[in-house]
């Protein structure tokens, strides 16, 4: 009787299991979930501290164009203008992600509609290999080729907006290549069908039916290649000198966000101003991949292929 | 202009550029193995690093790329395996599994150099790891994380509806079904998905100059005391990886043949990666065989 008893009132052994799984499981996204929200919630409290500690206006700090962090200018102000920097990172992502955009959406058409048998055989592996090759590796590349290159074209020194253009283009190639051609998969065939049945040639199909189906789909690629542009940091530090000046050409030494943190993170003292607005740098860079995020969860939303 | 002359125009174009990104992507590929390869030799690939000599080797670098991307998959395979788990099999449909979803997103769209300078904040300055491989293989555990969650979750959901109602059918728990039908028959996706992930660790340099460090003491590799400092297998120690090699020698400028020595490293590098993709490729084929007796 007992032993019936405690059957029905006490946990099987397969619940007890079940618990523990679940519990296991939930621990484990739960920390993920935590390190997210300590991430944000610690670079922008140490962003934040420029503006609520050390009294940094706001707009000093965006549109200032001295970066001398430690110098105070004539009104006592600290000259933490990050606009050189700011402009820097967007020429480099907009200019790289202007000159992929063509190639890249070339690349996928001519994977997917004009020749899938050697876009699978010879593009498909090379694109697949390039988007693994690690950033520093491009960022040599960048240093012994690209840059003595536009160094004998153009005079100078050959560091610049154009060189960090031409290494961020080589590098999210591949990656908006990739997204774009998954982009024009999605496009359903019956699509491509319907036109060339009317007589379409193949490149009104292409270009009136197949690229607006994917219209969304290659938008989202392209947002995609710009936030890695945005966010990388050692290719781009390697060849675009370095020098925190508003840039007034592509061939004068620059800066980005990225390259300004990783140069001078290690050269300051925690707490200090001039540490306190590397961060506010780091927040900025995190505000701009939120900005991202957001943009491709609209266009995904926008663009949903009516049923 | 008559459609088919605009047709052929187009297409022409269309090979034109395709054949201009064929050439600079292979042209990128053959000058890193051209460079690099004359530069490899069991010399240069076991000997240390030299700063103001010709000579110098990657040998403790690589060992460092090597051990830190072991202790991070052993952190972050458990947890992200967890989480899909739990993404796949337990979450409902609510805001809440909305919200982790998009925390997961923004994780993995947050650059590395980001990722990097909190692992610094956290885990060198607050926990006081100081710049070691310990710091290293947790920030590259945190810019890893969001990626293999989400390719597990892939292979978790690949495997068909059917198989988690036999399971259930034969009276196991939810987490039985999971991991006893669930998991073996997901294991060449994971296993594929954990090596690209091991790639892209391997590569990854921005995340680790603030944690790892930039320095690589002198290893002793007779010393297997995991507490003393010259041992490779001591966690505390500051680890330059490779990856981190390139970078400092590039912008730092003080080896007489740096670049030598980074072509080399990028060649390894490379190789390296390619092996990782070869190697997911032909394994995922060689699971899939056997798990499913085909």
């Amino acid at each position: 009787m007992e032993e019936t008893q405690s059957k029905f009132t006490q946990k099987s052994q397969k619940r007890k299991f079940e618990q523990f799984g679940r519990t296991i499981s939930f621990i484990c996204i739960a920390f993920i979930v935590l390190v997210v929200l300590s991430i944000l919630y610690f670079v922008i409290s140490k962003g934040l501290s420029t503006f609520t500690t050390d009294g940094v206006s706001v707009i000093d700090f965006l549109f200032g164009n001295t970066w001398r962090p430690g110098e105070v200018g004539e009104n006592g102000a600290p000259l933490v203008g990050a606009l050189p920097m700011i402009l820097g990172s967007f020429y480099v992502t907009l200019l790289s992600a202007v000159l992929a955009t063509p190639f890249a959406i070339a690349a996928a058409i001519y994977m997917i509609e004009i020749s899938p048998k050697n876009g699978k055989k010879i593009l498909q592996p090379v694109i697949e290999l390039l988007v693994g090759i690690p950033s520093v590796v491009y960022g040599f590349i960048g240093l012994t080729v690209i840059v003595p290159f536009i160094r004998n074209i153009f005079g100078g020194t050959g560091f610049g907006i154009l060189s960090a253009t031409m290494v961020l283009f080589v590098m999210i190639l591949p990656t908006v290549t990739s997204m774009a051609v998954d982009a024009l998969n999605a496009v359903p065939r019956h699509y491509r069908e319907a036109s060339l049945a009317m007589g379409g040639t193949r490149w009104q199909t292409i270009y009136k039916v197949v690229l607006r189906a994917a219209t969304p789909g290659l938008l989202t690629a392209v947002v995609f290649g710009m936030a890695r542009a945005f966010g990388e940091a050692l290719a781009v530090q390697m060849v675009i000198g370095n020098a925190a000046l508003v840039p007034t050409d592509l061939i004068t030494p620059a800066s980005t966000l990225t390259s300004i943190l990783t140069m001078s993170m290690g050269n300051t003292v925690m707490g200090t101003l001039e540490n306190n607005v590397l961060w506010s740098l780091a927040t900025i860079l995190l505000v701009m991949a939120l900005f991202f995020n957001i943009l491709t969860r609209w266009i995904g939303k926008k663009g949903a292929m009516k049923k | 202009m008559n459609p088919k002359k605009v047709d052929k125009i187009a297409v022409g174009v269309i090979y034109a550029m395709s054949g201009v990104i064929v050439l600079i992507l292979a042209s990128l590929l053959l000058f890193i193995l051209w460079r690099g390869l004359p530069q490899i030799s069991w010399e240069f690939l076991t000997a240390p690093a030299k700063s103001f000599q010709v000579g110098g080797g990657v040998g403790i670098q690589l060992f460092n790329s090597f051990y830190l991307l072991l202790l991070t998959m052993l952190i972050s395979t458990p947890l992200a395996l967890g989480a899909a788990i739990y993404l796949s099999e337990y979450a409902k449909q609510n805001w809440m599994t909305d919200f982790v979803r998009t925390a997961i997103e923004v994780l993995s769209s947050l650059p590395s150099v980001v990722v990097g300078l909190f692992g610094f904040l956290i885990f060198v300055i607050q926990f006081d790891f100081g710049f070691s491989i310990l710091s290293g293989a947790l920030a590259l555990t945190i810019f890893n994380l969001p990626l293999l969650t989400r390719t597990i979750e892939d292979s978790l959901q690949a495997i068909p509806a059917t198989q988690r109602e036999a399971g259930l059918a034969l009276g196991l728990s939810r987490w039985e079904t999971v991991t006893r039908v669930i998991l073996p028959a997901a294991l060449p996706g994971i296993i594929t998905g954990m090596i690209l992930a091991a790639g892209r660790i391997f590569g990854e340099a921005a995340a680790l100059i603030y944690t790892a460090g930039q320095s690589a003491p002198a290893l002793d590799f007779t010393n297997w005391n995991p507490q003393s400092i010259t041992s490779p297998l001591n966690i505390f120690r500051p680890a330059e990886t490779l990856a981190v090699h390139i970078w400092k020698i590039n912008s730092e400028g003080v080896m007489p043949d740096g670049a030598e020595v980074s072509a080399g490293a990028s060649a390894v590098l490379i190789i390296a990666v390619m092996l990782f993709n070869l190697g997911s490729r032909y394994l995922g084929r060689k699971l899939q065989k056997k798990a499913t007796s085909a």
